[in-house]
């Protein structure tokens, strides 16, 4: 459903966006995660037809967003960074121009803000004025407003963005619901997030694409993954250290805790021995009479690959 | 009790009929994104305060100021042009830019031209219908200033004719007021920043056209060679010889397409502007 190609986007001489490519099909969620200022905005608000794109070519539906743009923005619903709203309107009145806007057909017009009124949970505010909503109300107003015309292609910017934990929850499941039938982007900088609804992810910085594939994909990627947490006790922790580290399957072992009967620590595997790690550790434990408390395999963690190969020196 | 029937015949019904070939061009020859946009529009104005403010400020100054400056009680006279319209158009280099300053800066301080640019419409439509939602509230003016039209009538036996011409006259003058506010709002997300820009560029477009500018012009020719240009081009487009020649009743075919053609012109250049900005 979306093609990018080739983007990039200049401000003067900064360059926002890199030569990004990817496409995303219907019943895909495609999650954007980046530190502040990686470019994930630019690059939401070049697919929508908002910003001209410096180089490159994007097709939404088919259509491209330059040349067919009337027809390639009717596909799309978009909810932008900060959730804005005309500020002197109710809910129901803002929702009702935006289905006009959208073109929904003047006699669906009531179905539709009342359905978008039920997905995003509006029903107490519905003839409130947008001006006194709260941040959580005025987030969902505006992402009922990018779902009103049940568009194919689904853009949003932080949609989760100023939202309390339960509400953030439902959105989240809003956004894997919607994802079985429509192709999704959508970014943001919380790393469950993209666990939680994505069936892709891309890991941008500096407006450049670092690293791209499912949840389990790119976890897998992470330093500590395969990674095996022991907490055992028998021996003196220096004891059990030299032991596990002459094991062939070890690259190197991390203390968490010590003590003179026992140790907690992260054994890393060596390079292309993960799986068998954990079978050698319990073996070592029953040659040497130790007592396992606890034995795991660590699952990569997004948030340390997050860490490792993004820049730290983020802007704002 | 003649006198109100003349009226009514001479000039109300033809002005209820223009303002109904008004609002039927909006509603049948537009398309229906500019209608969407101008009806919302035109209620947010009526929504909030400064549409009434406008209204009632307008009123007060230029009611008062024409019976009590203008001289119009003493001098028994029924033109309306001295009294009346020769001051009007200084109103609206105020009053225009005050109507018309949150046309684009609000939808660039709320974000919400995010919203409307990412909406499947040609960006004109949504230039097109906020502008003439800005439209109305200035016609709501000129409509709500009638009761001076009936006092002349009550007073004497004025050329309606000539009355009608003085407010059309006004009205594309207040137009184009409008529509230099409307380029002026999209470079800036600040209202005051319009308001204040706009005026001074008003204020330039209405005394460019003024008698001694016209002067200065022919006797500096040739002389100030880097100022002779710029003042023959404000001088040139200046608006008041073409509002003068059309509220004194001359309906000049040259007069209106300089009107239409101005406020074609700066409708254009707020689309040009809002593109070069997001570029
Ligand atoms: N209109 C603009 N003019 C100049 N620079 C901009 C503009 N918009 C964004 N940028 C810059 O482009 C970079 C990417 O910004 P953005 O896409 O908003 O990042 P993100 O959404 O990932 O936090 C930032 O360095 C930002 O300062
Ligand atoms: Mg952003």
């Amino acid at each position: 459903m979306i093609e990018v190609k080739n983007l990039s986007k200049h401000f003067g001489e900064k360059v926002a966006v890199d030569n990004i490519s990817f496409t995303v099909e219907k019943g895909e969620v495609l999650g954007f995660l980046g530190p502040n200022g990686a470019g994930k905005s630019t690059t939401m608000r070049m697919v929508t037809g908002y910003l001209p794109c410096s180089a490159g070519e994007i097709t939404v539906g088919g259509a491209d967003i330059l040349d067919e743009e009337i027809a390639a923005k009717s596909k799309i619903g978009y909810l932008p960074e900060n959730a804005p709203l005309y500020s002197d309107m109710t809910v129901e009145d803002f929702l009702r121009f935006c289905a006009e806007m959208r073109r929904v057909p003047a006699d669906q017009i009531d179905a539709a803000v009342d359905k978008a009124i039920d997905t995003c949970f509006l029903q107490r505010v519905r003839q409130q004025s947008v001006d006194t909503l709260s941040k959580g109300f005025r987030h969902r107003t505006c992402l009922a407003q990018s779902i009103i015309h049940d568009p194919e292609v689904l853009i949003l910017d932080e949609p989760t963005d100023g939202l309390d934990p339960n509400q953030k929850h439902e959105v989240r499941n809003l956004i894997k619901r919607m994802g079985e039938t429509k192709a999704i982007i959508f970014s943001t900088h919380i790393l469950e997030e993209v666990e939680a609804s994505c069936s892709r992810a891309i890991i941008i910085d500096r407006g450049r694409i670092i690293a791209d594939g499912t949840p389990d994909q790119l976890k897998a990627k992470a330093r500590n993954a395969g990674a095996v947490f022991l907490r055992a006790t028998g021996l003196a922790s220096s004891g059990i250290r030299q032991e596990l580290e002459k094991l062939a399957e070890v690259q190197g072992v991390n203390v968490l805790e010590s003590s003179e009967n026992g140790i907690t620590a992260r054994v890393l595997p060596n390079k292309g021995k993960d799986k068998q790690l954990p079978e050698a550790i319990f073996q070592l434990a029953v040659s040497k009479g130790l007592k396992v408390h606890e034995l795991r395999v660590e699952e990569g963690r997004l948030d340390e690959l997050f860490r490792e190969i993004t820049r730290t020196d983020t802007e704002d | 009790m003649e006198a109100t029937v003349a009226l009514l015949l001479n000039f109300a019904i033809p002005a209820v009929i223009v303002t109904a070939i008004f609002i039927a061009l909006l509603l049948f020859a537009l398309p229906r994104e500019v209608r969407t946009i101008f009806k919302r529009e035109v209620k947010s104005y009526f929504n909030s305060p400064i549409a009434y403010v406008c209204v009632v400020i307008f009123l007060l100054i230029s009611n008062g100021i024409t019976f009590w400056f203008g001289g119009l009680l003493e001098s028994g006279e029924a033109s309306l042009y001295v009294s009346y319209f020769q001051y009007l158009p200084w109103y609206f280099v105020v009053v225009a830019p005050a109507v018309g300053m949150r046309l684009w800066s609000e939808e660039q301080r709320l974000g919400t031209m995010e919203l409307m640019l990412t909406m499947p419409i040609a960006p004109w439509h949504a230039i097109v219908g906020k502008y003439l939602a800005a439209g109305v509230v200035i016609f709501a003016m000129l409509v709500l200033s009638f009761p001076i039209v009936w006092v002349i009538n009550y007073l004497g036996n004025p050329d309606n004719g000539v009355i009608m011409a003085g407010f059309v006259a006004t009205f594309l003058t207040a137009l184009c007021f409008l529509a230099v506010t409307s380029v002026v709002s999209a470079f800036t997300r600040s209202q005051i920043v319009a308001l204040l820009i706009s005026i001074g560029i008003c204020l330039l477009l209405w005394l460019g056209g003024l008698q001694p500018v016209s002067q200065a012009v022919t006797s500096l020719k040739g002389g100030w060679l880097v100022f002779w240009p710029v003042l023959k081009f404000i001088n040139g487009i200046g608006i008041l010889p073409h509002f003068s020649e059309l509220a004194k009743g001359v309906l000049g075919f040259r007069d209106i397409i300089f009107f239409l053609t101005f406020i074609a012109f700066c409708l254009f250049s707020t689309a040009v502007v809002l593109r070069v900005k997001r570029a």
